[in-house]
């Protein structure tokens, strides 16, 4: 599934205070931050009214239209139903911020002691994607925009338009097809235990990288491409070419300095990204981590597990952006140099 | 003027091929050799004259499913994209045109629902909703018209502060006036683009749901529940899993390239400047 | 004779099939400094890049050499190249702001070529860049070239691009437009500071401007281009005094003319009395204005960027309502905020826009556009409103084949009147006319002015006439208001208010615009610092 995440570059406009001027730097980075925080705050508030718009209520859901009354009853007591909405998110958000999700309805089990390995597990995986996919696009991009309209552009726009195209379930399979299935190169689950050694752990997880490195490639290639192309647009790389300097130096010198915000902007929101198209590529790897843990969870309908995790990704997806909006800012001379 | 810029190579693939895929969900009851949960041979058998693609995980014949599945498909995501789209276009276009703090509130709360990733958004909301297809429907056209909504004022925005939508104003035309007869026609080809963006998402994410088992449920089945179906055949070497997944694949890189092509003149206004 | 620098000869610049530049040739000797002049679509600019070897995206050098020193420009041999761009010809933008690189600091980018070329190890490069930025006036110049683009104003980065230009000692300089973005006031300023920086380093030049009345005060000599083509090339005393061609003539004589000062008097149609507004909160852009717009009259509004002229305009329409202060047309009070006022109100304030092309909808007729108005208005349908479509389209001068057509395909000029028998279909009584000129080439500029008077005499219309521009102001108005900083400074008839004594700003402002003679840029600077004038 390849978001359409060109949409979503100014996903963080919230936190672009328009009457920004006049600030210091710090002053300009804590206000985003705090921004952040409060954002953070609404989608709590959204996650949890998500859980809740249900006409009915969230135990009937749970068990189905044939259960007994006694067990609705029972777990009514268990989630505390018969409180109020808002002193049950209250008491919520009290457990998320100091730790404490509660136990999941379907195993009993500590929420918060299930997710720390999976977690884990999720930004090991995406981290590994990131190394990989981040140099290849940046590359790439910069290689298509300097070449823009020549053969060299138009096959990599084509390489990457179709890997954009390709649902990750797709591009996993194929993955596993090949390398697992006719060749039996690489293992087609990525089932990995803390005794394993790194070595082992890259082996079992390069196919689920690889399929991540696919999902993401097209999408930050391509927008580090149209970054580079807006800059070299400027009529201040025509002055550099008008001092007769060459190609390079006004590639090096002038363009890239002024593309390094937006690019940091296109790689952190693809990283966020990244995070979220983990979710399909561990179900298809059967890979122990977070999204895996959220789609079973969905399909037992087991709610404080699905807020949990909703909020943990949610929570990852705007701290990625809130990084590179303060990222961006840092790299912006006219900020960091004020009048 | 803003007509589409003119026909290259790939834009006719990608044309053909997205019609080709409208024809054969159009024409499902003509061009399916089978009905679609007739078992016509046994598991997963290769591909033969009864069933051009081979049967399925129970011995369905797997080219009438992909026909059939290529409706479901189509329906849902061509349904949710409309409707995200009167939603999104309606509610962008109204915030950029009043300004202020109804501009304020809604863009607010835009942002708050961009905020999370759309996949999870999804999940949560559908581990207690039922999944019926009305409920797909809305779910993922409320989560799309949060995209549309953004880019469409966008548009608007940048339309709304030109001098001709102000004399329009300064007449004392109508909101409805502005909105339909001074901004809509000049916001065409750029929506247009969006539009195929989306459905390709719509088609996408409605795959994704169904492979993860929360999308569209049994009896009916969509081109991802086809890969969820058969993705356990492919440790026994059998690849029909692969087929409605590719059937997706080039349908979305047929959009794509008719999408590239539309937006190609876009990005070339931004190299004329001043002339003299 | 002196020494021969850039020879052009029957230089073919096409952009596709099209030409752009059509067999121009014409030469430079060192030291001198030569103006191209002509409207948008002369190809002055691409001449000028073309003498560096640079041609734009989408346009190519199809015919023609041009060489420099006898080396070729456009297809320099290998150990050429690098003595030619940057080094031995180099180009000062229209905007310099777009042309400085934000990411680096002013000093570096002005010895950057200097150092690439290795012309000149990088403390003498520096030491020669600050003694230029004190050539041409910057402050504080051992360290104004610390600043980064945008800590410096448009003027200041417009000398500083001038200093960038001069520090590799170039044998030529391309001009293009350097001054055509900054207020009068400032221009005269820049101007200065470039010829004086010319004729201190000896270079040459190539200056292009639309401009004939700046272009007479830097240069030697006048090449006037026309679509393309060479028009007339002569000394500028030359140009000024006998000009050969039509198309010369019409160039320098233009704006000579004045309307007189009509009498006083009559009943005020339009009286604004201390509004005080602006966009952000606690930030005015307008404090305490007031001024009186007496039926049937041109009062004009003048001011720099920044005046608040526009912003004047935007509360008298009710786009953006005033915080305090109060509006009165024809008798009653004006509502602040458009939504309030009656239809009679929006139909008898209209407005004619600055830049046609952004006041027409582009997916509409001229038809289309003209009718709307007239329905909305008057209910106009059927052959009544096809009927005053065509009187419109006749009194602004256009003939009615042109009712069917897009604005995409009409001239600049013609959108402008488009837009103008737009205002003139409501009938109105107030006409805002915000710079309705500025966008448009000198000639077709003259064509809507005398338009708007004509059918001023015709059927009474007030105008509020909003300018930066003094010589509009002496053909067309009949009262004046000059506004610096959001402030009326001064107000009255045209005759008091351009006569004598006056307050500083209006002095400097009149001193400031350039007339259309050679040698005006000398004498006001001469007379500048007889009298010494305290800047505001």
């Amino acid at each position: 599934m390849a978001d359409g995440i060109e949409a979503d570059i100014k996903v963080m406009s919230v936190l672009a205070a328009p009457k920004a001027r006049g600030l210091s730097l710090w002053a300009m980075l804590g206000r985003r931050l705090a921004l952040g925080l409060v954002l953070l705050w609404a989608v709590s508030l959204v996650i949890f009214a998500g859980t809740q718009i249900l006409p009915g209520d969230v135990a009937t859901a749970m068990l189905g239209q044939q259960a007994t009354p006694e067990a609705v009853a029972s777990i009514r007591q268990e989630l505390g139903l018969e409180q109020p909405a808002a002193v049950r998110y209250v008491k919520w958000l009290g457990g998320a911020v100091t730790g404490d999700f509660g136990r999941s309805y379907s195993n009993r089990q500590d929420i918060a002691k299930s997710i720390a390995p999976r977690l884990k597990n999720t930004l090991l995986l995406a981290a590994m994607a990131a190394v990989i996919a981040v140099p290849l696009s940046i590359g790439l991009g910069i290689l298509s925009a300097l070449h823009a309209g020549s053969w060299i552009d138009r096959t990599i726009g084509l390489v990457t338009l179709s890997a954009v195209s390709l649902p990750e379930f797709f591009a996993g399979y194929l993955l596993i097809a090949y390398f697992s299935v006719t060749h039996f190169w690489l293992p087609s689950s990525a089932t990995v235990s803390d005794g394993m050694s790194l070595g082992q752990r890259f082996v079992v997880t390069l196919l689920p990288c690889l399929t991540l490195v696919l999902a993401v490639v097209g999408h930050m290639m391509r927008m580090t491409r149209v970054a580079l192309l807006n800059v070299m647009a400027s009529p201040y790389i025509e002055t550099a070419l008008l001092k007769g300097l060459p190609w390079s130096r006004i590639v090096w010198k002038h363009a890239l300095p002024n593309a390094v915000s937006p690019i940091v902007n296109v790689v952190a929101l693809n990283l966020a990204y990244l995070v979220v198209g983990v979710v399909v590529v561990e179900v298809i790897f059967v890979y122990p981590g977070m999204g895996q843990y959220l789609v079973d969870h969905v399909a037992k309908r087991d709610v404080p597990v699905v807020q949990a995790a909703g909020l943990v990704f949610a929570a990852i997806y705007i701290l990625l952006n809130i990084v590179a909006d303060m990222i961006s800012v840092i790299a912006n001379p006219r900020l960091r140099h004020p009048r | 003027m803003s007509r589409l810029p003119p026909l290259t190579p790939m834009a006719v693939i990608g044309l053909l091929g997205a019609s080709a895929f409208v024809l054969l969900a159009a024409f499902a009851p003509w061009l399916a050799p089978h009905p679609v949960s007739d078992v016509v041979g046994g598991v997963w058998d290769p591909p033969s004259a009864n069933a051009l693609l081979g049967t399925d995980n129970i011995g369905r014949d797997l080219f009438s499913r992909l026909v059939w599945g290529a409706r479901v498909t189509f329906v849902i995501a061509a349904l949710s994209t409309a409707i995200a789209f009167l939603l999104g276009v309606l509610l962008g276009f109204y915030a950029a045109v009043r300004g202020g703090w109804i501009d304020q509130v809604l863009s607010r709360l835009n942002d708050l629902m961009m905020a999370i990733p759309t996949l999870i958004f999804a999940l949560v909301v559908l581990a207690v909703l039922p999944k019926t297809m009305v409920v797909l429907v809305l779910v993922m056209a409320t989560l799309e018209a949060t995209r549309v909504f953004r880019v469409s004022r966008a548009i608007a925005a940048d339309l709304v502060v030109l001098d001709y939508v102000e004399v329009a104003r300064l007449r004392g035309e109508s909101w409805r006036w502005v909105i339909l007869r001074e901004i809509l026609p000049n916001a065409l080809s750029p929506l247009l683009a969006e539009l195929g963006l989306r459905f390709a998402f719509a088609i996408l994410f409605l795959s994704t749901l169904s492979f993860l088992g929360l999308g569209v449920q049994p009896p009916i089945a969509d081109w991802g529940s086809l890969v969820k179906e058969n993705k356990d055949g492919l440790l026994f070497g059998v690849f029909a899993a692969l087929i409605p997944g590719a059937a997706i694949a080039i349908l979305v890189i047929c959009i794509n390239l008719v999408v590239d092509w539309m937006l190609q003149k876009t990005t070339s206004l931004k190299g004329t400047r001043r002339n003299g | 004779m002196a020494e021969l620098l850039l020879n052009v000869t029957d230089l073919e610049i096409k952009a596709g099939a099209t030409v752009i530049v059509d067999k121009v040739s014409f030469t430079l000797e060192k030291g001198r400094v030569l103006g191209l002049i002509g409207e948008s679509g002369a190809g002055k600019s691409t001449i000028g890049l073309a003498s560096l070897g640079h041609a734009r995206q989408g346009l190519r050098i199809t015919g023609g050499r041009a060489e420099l020193n006898g080396r070729d420009i456009l297809k320099p041999a290998r150990r050429d190249a690098r003595l030619l761009a940057g080094a031995s010809v180099t180009y000062v933008a229209q905007s310099a702001a777009a042309a400085f690189n934000p990411a680096h600091r002013l000093i570096d980018q002005v010895i950057e070529a200097t150092l690439w070329h290795r012309l000149m190890p990088r403390a003498e490069a520096t030491e020669r860049a600050k003694a230029l930025f004190a050539l041409l006036g910057l402050p504080d110049p051992a360290h104004f070239g610390d600043r980064y683009p945008h800590q410096a104003s448009g003027g200041q980065l417009q000398r500083a691009m001038t200093a960038m230009a001069l520090c590799p000692n170039p044998e030529l300089i391309v001009f293009d437009e350097p001054t055509t973005a900054l207020d009068v006031t400032t221009q005269i300023d820049v101007l200065a500071a470039i010829k004086h920086a010319i004729s201190k380093t000896g270079t040459a030049a190539l200056y292009i401007s639309h401009d004939l009345a700046v272009v007479a005060q830097v240069a030697d000599e006048i090449l006037v281009l026309r679509n393309g083509r060479m028009v007339e090339r002569g000394p500028v005393e030359q140009i000024f005094r006998a000009p050969e061609e039509d198309y010369t003539k019409r160039l320098v004589s233009l704006r000579r003319a004045e309307k007189p000062s009509q009498a006083r008097g009559g009943d005020v149609l339009l009286r604004v009395s201390g509004i005080k507004a602006g966009y952000a909160r606690g930030v005015s852009i307008l404090d305490d204005v007031s001024l009186d717009l007496v039926r049937g009259e041109t009062l004009a509004v003048v001011g720099e960027s920044g005046s608040g002229k526009s912003t004047l305009a935007r509360v008298i329409t009710g786009l953006l309502p005033a915080w305090s202060g109060q509006l009165q047309f024809d008798g009653t009070v004006l509502a602040p905020a458009l939504s309030a006022r009656n239809a009679e109100t929006h139909r008898n304030i209209q407005i004619v826009n600055q830049i046609p092309d952004l006041a027409l909808n582009p997916r509409q007729t001229v038809e289309a556009i003209l009718s709307r108005p007239l329905a909305f208005y008057f209910g106009l349908k059927g052959p009544a409103l096809r009927q005053r479509v065509a009187t419109l389209l006749d009194q602004i001068e256009l003939p009615s084949t042109l009712r069917d057509r897009y604005p995409a395909e009409l001239s600049g000029g013609q959108k402008q009147r488009v837009c103008i028998a737009r205002a003139l279909a409501a009938d109105p009584k107030l006409i805002i006319c915000d710079e309705p000129t500025s966008a448009l080439d000198p000639l077709v500029a003259d064509g809507i002015l005398d338009l708007l008077m004509r059918l001023q005499r015709e059927a009474g219309t007030s105008y509020l006439f909003i300018t930066h521009d003094l010589a509009i102001v002496r053909s067309i108005a009949d009262s004046v208001v000059v506004m610096l900083g959001g402030k009326v400074v001064r107000s009255g008839g045209k005759a008091d208010v351009l006569a004598p004594p006056f307050d500083p700003y209006t002095e400097r402002l009149i001193a400031s615009v350039p007339e259309m003679r050679p040698g005006w840029l000398d004498d006001a600077i001469a007379g500048r610092n007889r009298s010494e004038t305290p800047k505001p």
